[in-house]
């Protein structure tokens, strides 16, 4: 297999369209987590016309809901959770200048169109891999809506965050290429 | 008549709710070397790897295995020749969770089903109880993680589907489920009974060790040959693409209607968190 690539946050259009599917990434840099009911409040902002917590431009959200951290651990385990259900969200985020997501599972059609039309890559963590993933997190804090809890918006510190190109600029698709390659009969 | 104090069943939940979620059962990690031994797809190995490297960093530093600690599932198996005293059953369940969730650092994942605001304990917990004979309480706890639970669903087949209307849908569910449920997954199959009873099937299905015998042989069967099927979809480990789609199917089945063939479909990730007790 081919060696990694290291990228640093906030991506470029030039860092993003130099990705294909299956590359293997190693994400460097801030990025911020967000999910179902962040999504909702972010989206209610655009719709309202108002400014989003946090500078979106070259930004990568990883959806993630993190376990309480223990004493001493920087962060709890934190694997990606399922995409599909931030799909409603992400095309108008994409629009603002959202670079990168991080998650699990199939994009919808609308999605995968928005990172096409707006230069934006979406990206697979391990799922389940939250004991491991959570290492590479060395520094967190809470930016926007604490009292959704482990829900809560949150801008991490990564070193080599490792997570797979699921859809590139050019509208591939990992998930349906991979099935067609070991699908038998 | 034995008595046993409700207190004894907290702190046993207690312990269960922490080990299950950082503590990966040996059979699971069993199946990981097998699966990495077959598995064709090299990113497919590359992801299998890192699943085992996880388990061990879990449960080295006692953290969780996923930040999924899921819905509490607790099944209960209370000899009919034991008095309870103390308190109530289920509150002293929930203050088992309750405990354990917070003392473990564990994700709190329920919530309001309209404002989903978050009851911040993760009760209340699912408990299922069954009365057995004997003077013991058998205690297992089973967290469900949501991403897989979502990919899971019940239907009432009609009779004339038969055998191979069962694995037909069984087979499709899990293509359906795609990359969702994090493969490779475990699917628990419940064949028989009523809407509600297939679906218990279905999840207690998913406690059995993997690669043990169906000890109903035309089951054992049946499951070696979905397996077969679904292993030929080509969805993979974590849906890139591969041999490993899922590492077992476990049915579980009982006399329905004559009018009915009810099946359920629960889809468990590779996170097959379980512990079990005695008292």
């Amino acid at each position: 297999m081919t060696q990694p690539i290291r990228l640093t946050t906030p991506l470029s259009n030039e860092d993003v369209e130099k990705l294909k599917i299956g590359n293997r990434v190693l994400i460097n840099g801030v990025i911020f987590t967000g999910r179902d009911a962040a999504h909702k409040r972010l989206s209610d902002l655009l719709k309202e016309g108002k400014e989003l917590p946090f500078d979106i431009r070259g930004q990568i959200i990883y959806y993630v809901g993190p376990t309480p951290a223990r004493p001493g651990q920087v962060f709890g385990s934190a694997g990606p959770t399922t995409s599909y259900r931030m799909d409603a969200y992400a095309p108008a985020l994409i629009q603002k200048g959202l670079k990168g997501m991080i998650g699990k599972g199939m994009r919808s059609d609308a999605v995968k169109e928005a990172m096409k039309k707006h230069q934006a890559v979406y990206f697979a963590a391990t799922g389940g891999a939250g004991a491991l993933l959570a290492k590479r997190v060395k520094k967190a804090e809470v930016v926007a809506y604490e009292d959704l809890g482990p829900e809560a918006i949150r801008r991490l510190e990564v070193e080599d965050l490792p997570v797979i190109v699921i859809n590139d600029v050019r509208g591939n698709d990992l998930y349906i290429e991979g099935e067609k390659t070991y699908r038998k009969g | 008549m034995r008595e046993i104090d409700v207190k004894l069943i907290t702190e046993k939940v207690k312990d269960l709710c922490m080990e299950a979620n950082t503590d990966l059962g040996g059979d699971v990690l069993e199946a990981f070397d097998r699966a990495i031994e077959k598995e064709e797809s090299p990113l497919g190995v590359e992801i299998l790897k890192e699943l085992k490297e996880n388990a061990r960093i879990a449960r080295d530093e006692r953290v969780a295995i996923c930040q999924d600690t899921g819905f509490a599932v607790v099944f209960i198996e209370l000899g009919q020749d034991v008095h309870l005293i103390g308190g109530d059953l289920k509150e002293a369940i929930f203050e088992g969770v309750r405990q354990g969730y917070r003392d473990g650092y564990l994700r709190k994942s329920i919530c309001h089903p309209f404002t989903r605001a978050n009851t911040g304990d993760n009760t209340p917990a699912i408990v299922h109880t069954e009365i057995v004979p004997g003077d013991r309480v058998g205690i297992t706890v089973a967290p469900k993680g949501g991403g897989s639970e979502n990919m899971s669903r019940v239907v009432m087949l009609t009779p004339s589907d038969g055998i191979s209307g069962i694995k037909r849908y069984v087979v499709q569910r899990v293509k359906e489920s795609g990359s969702n449920p994090c493969p490779p997954t475990i699917v628990g199959v419940g064949i028989g009974g009523t809407f509600e009873l297939a679906a218990f099937l279905a999840k207690k299905s998913l406690l059995r060790p993997l690669e043990s015998k169906n000890p109903d042989p035309e089951l054992d069967q049946l499951e070696f040959e979905i397996l077969t099927e679904i292993n030929k979809l080509g969805i993979g480990p974590q849906g890139l693409g591969g041999r490993t789609t899922s590492l077992a199917v476990h049915i579980l089945m009982m006399p329905c209607h004559i009018a009915s063939l009810p099946l359920a479909v629960n889809i468990q990730c590779h996170a097959q968190r379980h512990k079990e007790a005695v008292i």
